[in-house]
């Protein structure tokens, strides 16, 4: 009985089976670059808000400290958005007729909340701790990124856990002066593990790497 | 009734053979429960695998064949790996406009109020998170708590956002509003004229200071109006025999840190009764041998139904509790209170008179102490007792009656209920009471409440007594109204809210004003008027004096001064002469259940849940017998029976409880309601329709009748016991691994060796391992918990539900052995089932140094810190349960379905935002409050020094009326843990394992009269 396939026809099966292989390793890096993708972690994408606040003029421009309007963020877990009234200490006084600004206005006036749409978030097993991580000379930009920089704010960073172990493990490369921590425009100085280690030991840094540091 | 065909607990237990088991072992043995001794299949279930019921079924048994299984294991194998997939959600994040005071967002804050029950006033801080209040803790500045709380005021907080509540103003069933309300009662007043006849109002117990001046004007107002107040379980043979003995309604207060002796006749002072959270702590201070010379109060307590009280007790006499007052008599006479008679008992003459020897020689250092449910006959004894001991004064002193109008309130609703039936009354304004569920059968007033013209009706549910009601007004909870009420002393507790009303409620005292013709006024201003008209302090001194108070929760310096009463002379004998109750007639005895209460708490899912001291049963009240009584009156347990009581009749199930006394049942009030909400209404037998104003407390001539049917109970008795599978030999009885988990001296043995506690063996031991143990540099945290001190109230189990969000489940799933609670308290019988000694163990996690879960868990879920918890990580749990299995201790508990309510609005507020809503297929346990824990190490760390010495206190110590249980870190030896663990009564479970728990135990130390020899 003559063959059934002509033999050209091995040719497609060796591409099937290695081609299949090819395939698997393309898909999963696919679904790999899908997960680090902006798409996914929405790092890099900028919000739209309510009222387009830009930290750049706000902070860059004006120089306004963080803590004007997270108050909480050396106190609390939680850094804390501004409240209406606080926009409105400056606002009442400039830009006072600015239809942009009209939603905050409005919100004063009729006393509803702004609804801003959240740009940092970690999901609801992890207890993130502003005030430990300030108190222990961490800066804002470390997770924020150029905040000075951003017009309409964007996330800078993953926030998966492998971001925060990074730095729970080796914080000696992250940690500053605390004069520094909510220094915007901060660089880390050339001698950065130097300067890190002998921080980490002035301020006590613990490397905790347990569980219960932030799941509970 | 069950209607399953297939009971999922056994209901027979084989009492002959419990017996025959007992009668072998050498000694006093140590048992949990009769299924234990008669060895039933269910308790081998329970002993043997760590999850006996664990086919995979819906709990309404839903039939699932093997195609089915295979298709849902399939899907949800690909939805496990896609859930791994899920984008972030976008959320909003919404600030204030303007932000209140003293609000960060991220801390909690705490303030002071008060809750009442039974009128009587206990302290709390409560917690608040951005105006929501999440959890209660003893107010320490309140003397009626100095910290401690009861299960009852810990789950109080649910009631809040009880999505039963009701929510509107209804008039005739339809929603109405309050200005509506208010203009019907403004028709009302011009009906009323000047006289106010045919007004009459029920109320509660009121202690209230301002409620009762509000009434105290109203009834000027109304000249023929009057007030009544009614509760089933109040405490009107108190007052009664107050009155007895000395003429007037005074308030006793107890002394209990300054007793040596205490005696009670059928009291749970521990557990239940004004002041029981207070009198714990100081009986439990009693009770801690510390010191050189360690020395131990004596209690001893006479009561038919096993307590918490009972327990702790060094001597409890199981007896009838209509005999109690023939003890009392016999009781007064041996130390020369009165002409007792020689009335035939059951309790012998040898062990009455040693009683009274050891009282007789603790003159002004004893107490004796009645309970609510003797007759004023007993109390009026107690009191003489008290007198002639020479206690008045030291252990026992005296104030004027709590209440604002102290009434005998059986006669005060039997007054109401005649005028009802006469048709007299034209108004009837019922304010929190539900008599159409709890007043004495007798009195009929589902029938009497019907003859009045109009009936307005006030509180937290539209319940029973709504329904009989055309206008129904929402009442506000303790945690949303301005008020006041004094404590178990007298001192004023303030309340004030913690939040806004959640929905149209409101509180007593705009309700009466608004009957006053008073409208539009606040509950807070006419609070702070009232307080204003009454202080001597004027403008900017009262403004002071009242944020003061308002901080504090307490009005410093309120307590009510001591008064001197004198006895009066004839009392004692005149009780004397009254005829007593047959001594071997079987009795009924009616108390409020140690849960639920008079059944206020019946849609508390927390309360209901928790398993009842000694009994262990959630979700039910029982008719309850000793195990002779039993085989006497031929019922088994789980037997659905018909009791029978002066041509009243009910239905319920048996229980049989060793330690009961023998020709009496047991019957809980507070279930058995049928408009309760959708918890509340359902479980347990109502006992009320045999509850008459005659024998409101124990009655005799009951009949008892098996109906034929079975009724399955949900007990975690039998569940979770810690078994010896893991023994290598068998060599060691089960008696001796009993005595090692429980190890208990008599005070006289503890002196002679304090070491008791101690085994060379496990010494010699410890610490032995091949592998390189844990190294803890920083902090270390234990946990010491004293056998000596636990009442076994359950306080600590339903704060640890509310600090971390543990889940209700059901009594269904608690019956299959599923309930979440993470601490539990294990209860130990020894010897006979007639007069066990009761031992009470908490159990938490016990966070082990070589933690055998941490170990077997696949995905590291679990996982070792380094301070030495064990840590439990649910994100990573992918719910294999080695974890449990491998857990000797059995404290690990599984969320086999999604048992958080998430779907819930109103209960969106009451979770504990620092603790993970655990969902389904996940394992949780204990964590010793590690959220507390990390908050005060951040804390510390920020203000650069070290956690202080009592700075971490875990929800169940917090919760702890008695100090049982302490916390801290070891590595610190001068902390207080480090301290009660180097005590030499310091011991752990389970140490041949080598697992080395943090939590360890101070040994029970009891403290007998040598004279009495008990059998």
């Amino acid at each position: 009985m003559s063959q059934i396939f002509h033999r050209s026809t091995n040719l497609i099966s060796r591409l099937t089976i290695f081609g299949g292989i090819f395939f698997l390793a393309a898909l999963s890096y696919a679904l790999y670059a899908i997960e680090l993708s902006p798409y996914y972690t929405y790092v890099d994408l900028a919000r739209q808000q309510p009222v387009p606040f830009s930290h750049k003029h706000h902070v860059g421009e004006l120089g306004l400290d963080c803590r004007y309007c997270h108050t909480s963020v050396d106190q609390s877990s939680f850094a804390g958005l501004p409240p209406t009234q606080t926009c409105m200490t400056c606002h009442s006084q400039i830009w006072t007729n600015a239809p942009m600004l009209e939603p905050v206005r409005a919100s004063y006036r009729d006393d509803k909340s702004l609804s801003w749409t959240r740009v940092n978030s970690v999901p609801q097993f992890v207890y993130f701790d502003h005030s430990i991580h300030v108190s222990k000379g961490i800066g804002c930009t470390t997770c924020h990124g150029p905040i000075a920089e951003m017009p309409l704010t964007w996330r800078a960073q993953t926030l998966y856990m492998e971001f925060c172990l990074n730095c729970h493990r080796q914080p000696e490369k992250y940690v500053r002066p605390k004069d520094e921590v909510f220094n915007p425009r901060y660089e880390p100085p050339p001698n950065q593990m130097e300067l890190g280690e002998q921080l980490v030991k002035e301020y006590k840094i613990q490397k905790l790497t347990n569980c219960s540091t932030c799941h509970r | 009734m069950s209607s399953d065909s297939n009971p999922k607990y056994p209901n027979s237990v084989d009492l002959d053979a419990a017996r025959a088991n007992l009668a072998q072992s050498e000694g006093k043995r140590l048992w949990q429960s009769l299924d234990e001794l008669s060895e039933t299949q269910e308790y081998h279930k329970f002993l043997e695998h760590e999850f006996p019921n664990d086919t995979a079924k819906e709990p309404e048994a839903a039939g699932i064949n093997r195609r089915d299984a295979l298709k849902l294991m399939a899907a949800s194998a690909a939805m496990a790996g896609l859930s791994a997939c899920t984008k972030m959600p976008l959320e909003k994040i919404v600030p204030y406009v303007k932000p209140p005071e003293e609000i960060i967002p991220g801390k909690a804050l705490f303030y002071a109020t008060s809750m009442s029950l039974g009128g009587v006033a206990t302290g709390v801080l409560v917690e608040s998170h951005m105006g929501r209040p999440t959890k209660i803790e003893g107010n320490p500045e309140h003397p009626g708590s100095l910290g401690g709380t009861s299960a009852q005021t810990q789950a109080s907080i649910l009631n809040l956002y009880d999505p039963d509540r009701s929510q509107t103003v209804l008039f005739l069933g339809r929603i109405d509003t309050w200005s509506g309300f208010v203009a019907a009662i403004a028709n009302i007043r011009t009906q009323l004229g000047t006289k106010g006849e045919g007004l009459r109002v029920l109320t509660e117990t009121v202690t209230s200071p301002t409620l009762g001046a509000q009434m105290k004007n109203l009834l000027t107002q109304y000249p023929e109006a009057k007030w009544h107040q009614y509760e089933p379980c109040g405490r009107d043979n108190e007052r009664d025999g107050a009155r007895m003995a000395f003429g007037k309604p005074v308030n006793a207060v107890y002394h209990f840190d300054k007793a040596d002796v205490v005696v009670s006749l059928d009291s749970d002072f521990l557990n239940s009764g004004p002041g029981h959270v207070r009198y714990a702590r100081d009986f439990a201070g009693r009770r801690g041998l510390e010191g050189p010379q360690p020395t131990l109060n004596r209690l001893y307590v006479a009561e038919s139904m096993p307590t918490g009280t009972g327990a702790v007790a060094d001597h409890r006499r199981p007896i009838r509790a209509t005999e109690v007052e023939t003890l009392a008599q016999q009781l007064a006479a041996a130390v020369g209170a009165g002409g007792g008679k020689a009335a035939n008992s059951n309790v012998p003459a040898d062990w009455t008179s040693a009683v009274a020897r050891d009282l007789t020689s603790h003159r002004g250092s004893s107490i004796v102490i009645a309970g609510e449910g003797q007759p004023a006959e007993v109390h009026a004894l107690a009191h003489a007792m008290n007198s002639a001991l020479g206690n008045f004064g030291k252990t026992v002193t005296f104030t004027d009656a709590l209440e604002a109008d102290p009434v005998n309130q059986t006669d005060s609703l039997r007054e109401l209920v005649g005028e009802l039936n006469a048709g007299k009354v034209g108004i009837l304004l019922i304010i929190g009471a539900n008599p159409v569920y709890n007043a004495p059968a007798d009195l009929d007033f589902k029938t009497a409440i019907t003859k009045a013209e109009l009936r307005i009706h006030s509180g937290l549910y539209t319940d029973e007594t709504a329904q009989y009601c055309h206008w129904h007004v929402p009442a506000t909870h303790y945690l949303e109204s301005w008020s006041d009420a004094r404590g178990y002393d007298g001192t004023i507790g303030i309340v004030q809210p913690l939040i806004a009303p959640l929905y149209d409620s409101h509180s007593v005292h705009e309700i009466i004003a608004a009957l006053s013709g008073v409208q539009d006024k606040s509950d807070h201003d006419i609070l702070r008027d009232y307080w204003k008209s009454q202080r001597p302090e004027k403008d900017k001194a009262f403004e002071d004096f009242w944020e003061v108070t308002l901080h504090d929760g307490v009005m410093a310096g309120t307590a009510l001064p001591g008064i001197s009463v004198s006895a009066k002379a004839d009392f004692a004998s005149q009780s004397a002469s009254r005829q007593t109750a047959d001594p071997n007639a079987l009795e009924i005895v009616f108390r409020p259940d140690p849960s639920v209460g008079d059944g206020r708490f019946a849609n508390n899912g927390w309360l209901q849940e928790v398993p009842k001291p000694i009994t262990r049963l959630a979700w039910d009240n029982a008719a309850m017998v000793s195990p002779k009584t039993a085989q006497k009156l031929g019922v088994s347990r789980g037997d659905y029976v018909k009791i029978e009581l002066s041509g009243r009749e009910t239905k319920a199930g048996t229980w049989i409880v060793p330690g009961h006394a023998d020709d009496s049942i047991t019957l809980h009030l507070g279930y058995g309601r049928w408009l309760a909400g959708k918890i509340g209404s359902g479980p347990g037998f109502n006992a009320y329709p045999l509850r008459t104003t005659a024998a409101p407390w124990q009655a005799t001539g009951v009949r008892i009748s098996k109906t034929g049917n079975d009724y399955s109970f949900a007990s975690v008795q039998h569940q979770y016991p810690i078994d010896r599978d893991h023994q290598e030999t068998e060599q060691e009885s089960t008696e001796a691994f009993r005595r090692d988990l429980v190890r208990i001296a008599t005070l006289d043995e503890f002196r002679k060796n304090p070491d008791f506690a101690k085994s060379p063996e496990e010494e010699a031991t410890a610490g032995l391992s091949l592998y390189p143990g844990f190294k803890y540099n920083g902090y270390a945290w234990g946990m010491a918990i004293d056998l000596n001190k636990c009442v076994g109230c359950n306080a600590c189990v339903v704060a640890c539900q509310s600090e971390n969000n543990i889940a209700v489940v059901g009594k269904d799933q608690v019956e299959r052995g599923r309930s979440m609670h993470w601490i539990r308290i294990d209860t130990y019988f020894r010897g006979d089932l007639e007069t066990p000694e009761m031992y009470f163990e908490p159990l938490p996690c016990m966070q082990c140094e070589n933690a055998p879960c941490e170990y077997v868990c696949p995905v590291g879920a679990t996982t070792h810190s380094p301070e030495g918890l064990n840590e439990m990580t649910y994100n990573r749990c992918v719910g294999t349960r080695y974890c449990s299995n491998n857990c000797p201790y059995k404290v690990r508990r599984f969320n086999f379905y999604l048992f958080s309510d998430w779907t819930t609005k109103s209960l969106y507020g009451l979770r504990n935002p620092n603790v993970t809503v655990r969902s389904r297929g996940v394992m949780e346990k204990c964590t010793y409050c590690v959220q507390r824990i990390n908050a005060a190490k951040i804390r510390s760390e920020e203000e650069n020094r070290s956690v202080h010495d009592g700075e971490i206190v875990t929800a169940c110590q917090g919760a702890c009326p008695a100090n049982a249980i302490v916390f801290g870190n070891i590595n610190d030896p001068n902390s207080r843990v480090a301290k009660l663990k180097a005590q030499s009564r310091d011991y752990r479970l389970l140490t041949e394992l080598n697992t080395r728990p943090r939590t360890s135990y101070l040994a029970r130390v009891q403290n007998p009269n040598p004279e009495i020899r008990e059998s």
